[in-house]
């Protein structure tokens, strides 16, 4: 821990005189495995990014979509991924992605936020827990390497990373930074408010990390994805990131604004994985959403809310090339309620065996800690090397 | 003075100069509900709906002067139908490019008359209650054609309808046009109506049809709330029913086609050729055919259901007690809103009354809007915006109608305090600091607006500050001003 401390405290530079609490959230030693979560918020639909064209029911249901999806990276005889992806198709093609299909969490209604809280938080039911399955995850880390961080690069910290452990989180901006002492005077003001105090802390060390390049462009997912990177990569950088992608949620007219959507989560990806390097090797990244689409186009050529969905895994952590899926298929019968994409396979036993495989941790007791209602007797296919 | 302060800062948007010294400040905050001005001078100067419909038609006709989109079809005999379709589409795709490109303007003018009511209003505790209503029925402009409505919405759908039923409030805020548009109603189809049974031909490959996308929202957040014990099928039942409600003169595709919007865009209307006709089951309920009034009774009746009590209740509770509100207030607010079927006023009146809400002074923390706010009224004869607050709100995440979903902006706690999000108050707090002249005494100030809660810690510091502008940054951020 001193060892730590000391390298942390160099690298603030100027900002190093701080009076506030003891450093610890981005001063670590241990581990050199990176996680980083994406969550795609408003219903990802799961047939548009991974479509199963080889399902016969799929063009009916599909119908004008179809050609679109035709023209993706055919995976194998059944899937075909959608053709904004070509990055990280390439990714699938070096075997460092693979796909999750017709998966979904344990909740089974179709409201944005309920469906949100469930995966970010890994409860049974929506608001059960007060903390995130990252923030948990964190915990579980940081008992085995004390200097373990955890960090959200966006706009505030999603559920996800909220809870006890203490996260960081990091916005780009444009605004000068304060002088020092002006940073120190808001410590002391802080100092009987233990939470303005650890929130205070907290940025100024990531603001310190992030250096020169914090302001980054509203429309820049190459920027974003080269400065996750740049907050994560080496032992200074967080072990866990997060970045909340919006704009998911296409009732109407989807077929461009999807295009968009996977354009933008395309680069983001690529950018980010170049900017790892070396470290690359030891990333994970999921990319997951909180339920699926309507089987069916609806009478405005999008699609309503449905259940079961698909989810990325990436990075040269990843047991790649392949896709996990025990396919249900399309046929009216098919369906879940008649509607929707049958979920077969577990979100959160998924994520959990993944990130316990990735970081080392006993698998149980992971599953225990992250999503406890999740019996551990369901079984899952390898995921990483 | 912990009452006044409390009165001027969890139902009010915190003091104007200083805390005032009204002796009865629960009637005074009563009085406050009856002087509410529903449309005061500065809003009353923005293009309201009809103004900005009447422009949109002006714009066009603008366009058919140029010759860049066709001349209204009088004479048949010489157009086909193919030619009257893609003029009629035209029409529309401009009408929409309007809303999006001139809503630029609309949006930011309703931004400064919302800032400025705000800021110099006599009558705080209402103007809350407007920002809660509007962040309860929330639209966002992160969608480009309701930048024309945002403002609109607040003013016309939201403010008027604050003081009366519930159910009327629903009506109005749910059914503006800008929140057709936002949750796609405008498009959604009967599959049987006289339109999907018109365009649905067996040879037409993309189907018109439902999109449930408002009526589930409805349900789920203005209404009942997510465990307010409706089901998929109530939904479908209900989206059924709410067809035929829509929107003039941007549609595209057959419903813009189809639906007669002479010279009116951005209008609300309720069409009976898109209107899926039959008799609904929501709730348990049955709901015979009967055109408009069907999805309007449904509304009635679900506004005034004890799920919707339930839910209002707690949200009012939790925006002004702060997190995990106490269930002696939450209850009493339920009773009251069944008791009254919903009268608003009431509540509020309740609210005042409620010995919860009157205890220890600071708990709950700003969302960057009130905390702007707050700066901007504890400074009245100052100009601490040369930066525009609107950018400041942008980069805070809080701007107003820009939520990133219809669930709205958050109202906890966690949903405001975060690392970077507290940097950037410090950030901005010593930002317009330092563009201020001649501050004397910011400790006298700082006991003025907050006389009750000054903290020892923050006077200590605030007279260590090296010059009154420093003093006064911290002043911005101290926690007792982070809070209300």
């Amino acid at each position: 821990m001193t060892l730590a401390r000391r390298t942390f405290l160099a690298s603030l530079g100027a900002a190093a005189s701080l009076t506030l609490v003891s450093p610890t959230v981005l001063a670590k030693t241990a581990g050199s495995k990176k996680l980083l979560f994406i969550i795609q918020r408003g219903a990802a639909d799961g047939l548009a990014q991974l479509a199963p064209i080889g399902d016969p029911a799929f063009a009916a249901l599909r119908q004008k979509f179809v050609e679109e999806a035709q023209q993706g990276s055919k995976l194998d005889s059944m899937f075909a991924l959608h053709p904004s992806l070509s990055r990280i198709a390439s990714l699938y093609r070096r075997k460092e992605a693979l796909f999750v299909h017709a998966t979904a969490s344990t909740y089974r209604e179709r409201s944005h936020f309920d469906g949100q809280n469930i995966l970010e938080t890994g409860g049974e039911r929506a608001y059960q827990f007060k903390s995130g399955w990252l923030n948990r995850l964190a915990d579980q880390l940081v008992k085995r390497d004390a200097g373990a961080s955890a960090l959200a690069i966006g706009d505030g910290l999603p559920a996800a990373l909220r809870g006890d452990f203490a996260a960081a989180s990091f916005r780009p901006s444009n605004m000068a930074d304060p002088a020092a002492d002006f940073l120190d005077r808001v410590g002391r003001l802080y100092g009987d408010d233990p939470l303005l105090a650890s929130n205070l802390q907290k940025a100024v060390e990531v603001s310190a990390l992030a250096g020169e390049s914090k302001a980054i462009k509203k429309r820049d997912y190459a920027g974003l994805g080269t400065l996750a990177a740049k907050l994560m990569r080496g032992p200074q950088g967080a072990d866990i990131a997060m970045i909340e992608s919006n704009g998911w949620d296409l009732h109407a007219q989807a077929q461009f604004r999807m295009g968009v959507q996977l354009d933008r989560m395309d680069q983001m990806v690529d950018a980010y994985q170049i900017a790892m390097g070396q470290e690359w090797r030891d990333t994970l990244v999921i990319i997951a959403t909180e339920f699926g689409r309507a089987a069916a186009i609806n009478g405005t050529a999008g699609t309503d809310h449905g259940t079961g969905g698909m989810m990325y895994m990436l990075g040269g952590a990843v047991n790649g090339g392949q896709i996990i899926s025990d396919w249900p298929g399309l046929r009216q019968n098919d369906l879940l309620d008649e509607r929707d994409l049958l979920p077969t396979l577990s979100q959160e036993a998924i994520i959990s065996d993944s990130v316990a495989a990735h970081f080392g941790l006993d698998p149980v007791t992971t599953r225990g800690n992250l999503f406890p209602h999740v019996a551990d007797r369901l079984k899952i296919p390898q995921i990483i090397v | 003075m912990i009452a006044a302060e409390i009165a001027e800062n969890r139902f009010g948007l915190g003091a104007v100069g200083r805390v005032s010294t009204v002796r009865d400040v629960k009637m005074a905050l009563k009085r406050q509900l009856r002087d509410f001005i529903a449309r005061p001078p500065a809003i009353a100067a923005v293009p309201d709906a009809k103004t900005i419909s009447r422009m949109t038609g002006e714009y066009l006709n603008g366009l058919r002067e140029q010759g860049i989109i066709g001349k209204p079809v009088i004479d048949d005999s010489n157009v086909t139908a193919a030619q009257k379709r893609k003029r009629a589409t035209e029409v529309q795709k401009h009408a929409r490019k309007f809303f999006g490109t001139s809503g630029r303007d609309f949006y930011a003018q309703a931004v400064a008359a919302r800032i400025s009511t705000a800021v110099s209003s006599q009558t705080p505790f209402a103007e809350r209650l407007v920002h809660f209503w509007s962040n309860h029925f929330a639209i966002s402009i992160d969608k480009s054609p309701i930048q024309s409505f945002a403002g609109s919405h607040e003013f016309e759908g939201v403010r008027p309808h604050i003081m009366g039923k519930f159910s009327d409030l629903v009506k109005a805020a749910a059914l503006h046009p800008g929140m057709l548009v936002y949750l796609d109603q405008v498009q959604s189809v009967g599959p049987n109506s006289l339109l999907g049974r018109l365009t649905n031909t067996p040879r037409r490959k993309r189907k018109i049809g439902l999109n449930e996308n408002l009526a589930r929202e409805i349900l789920e957040l203005h209404t009942l709330g997510v465990n307010g014990g409706y089901s998929q099928s109530d939904v479908t039942a209900f989206a059924n029913a709410m067809t035929g409600w829509t929107v003039t003169g941007l549609s595209r595709g057959p419903v813009g086609r189809y639906i007669k919007t002479d010279n009116s865009y951005g209008e609300t209307i309720f069409a009976d050729a898109l209107h899926q006709q039959g008799r609904v089951v929501v709730m348990g309920k049955n709901y015979a055919a009967s055109g408009k009034l069907q999805s309007l009774n449904i509304i009635d009746d679900i506004a005034r259901h004890p799920a919707t009590a339930e839910h209002i209740a707690g949200k009012l509770a939790q925006h002004f007690y702060g997190d995990n509100p106490p269930d002696s207030l939450k209850r009493r607010l339920h009773e009251d809103f069944m008791r009254t079927g919903g009268d608003l006023t009431s509540l509020y009146e309740t609210l005042v009354d409620s010995p919860e809400l009157w205890e220890e002074p600071v708990r709950k923390f700003k969302t960057p809007w009130e905390w702007t706010i707050s700066i901007a009224r504890a400074f009245p004869d100052r100009e601490l915006y040369r930066n525009k607050p609107l950018n400041f709100l942008r980069k805070m995440n809080n701007p107003p109608w820009r939520p990133g979903s219809p669930a709205g902006y958050g109202d906890r706690d966690v949903d405001w305090v975060s690392p970077d999000a507290l940097y950037q108050r410090v950030q901005f707090a010593n930002r317009i600091a330092h563009g201020l002249r001649d501050l004397t005494d910011v400790e006298k100030i700082a006991k003025g607006l907050l006389p009750a809660s000054l903290s020892k810690t923050t006077r200590l510091e605030l007279q260590r500050a090296e010059s009154p502008r420093q003093a006064l940054a911290l002043l911005m951020i101290s926690p007792e001003f982070l809070r209300r």
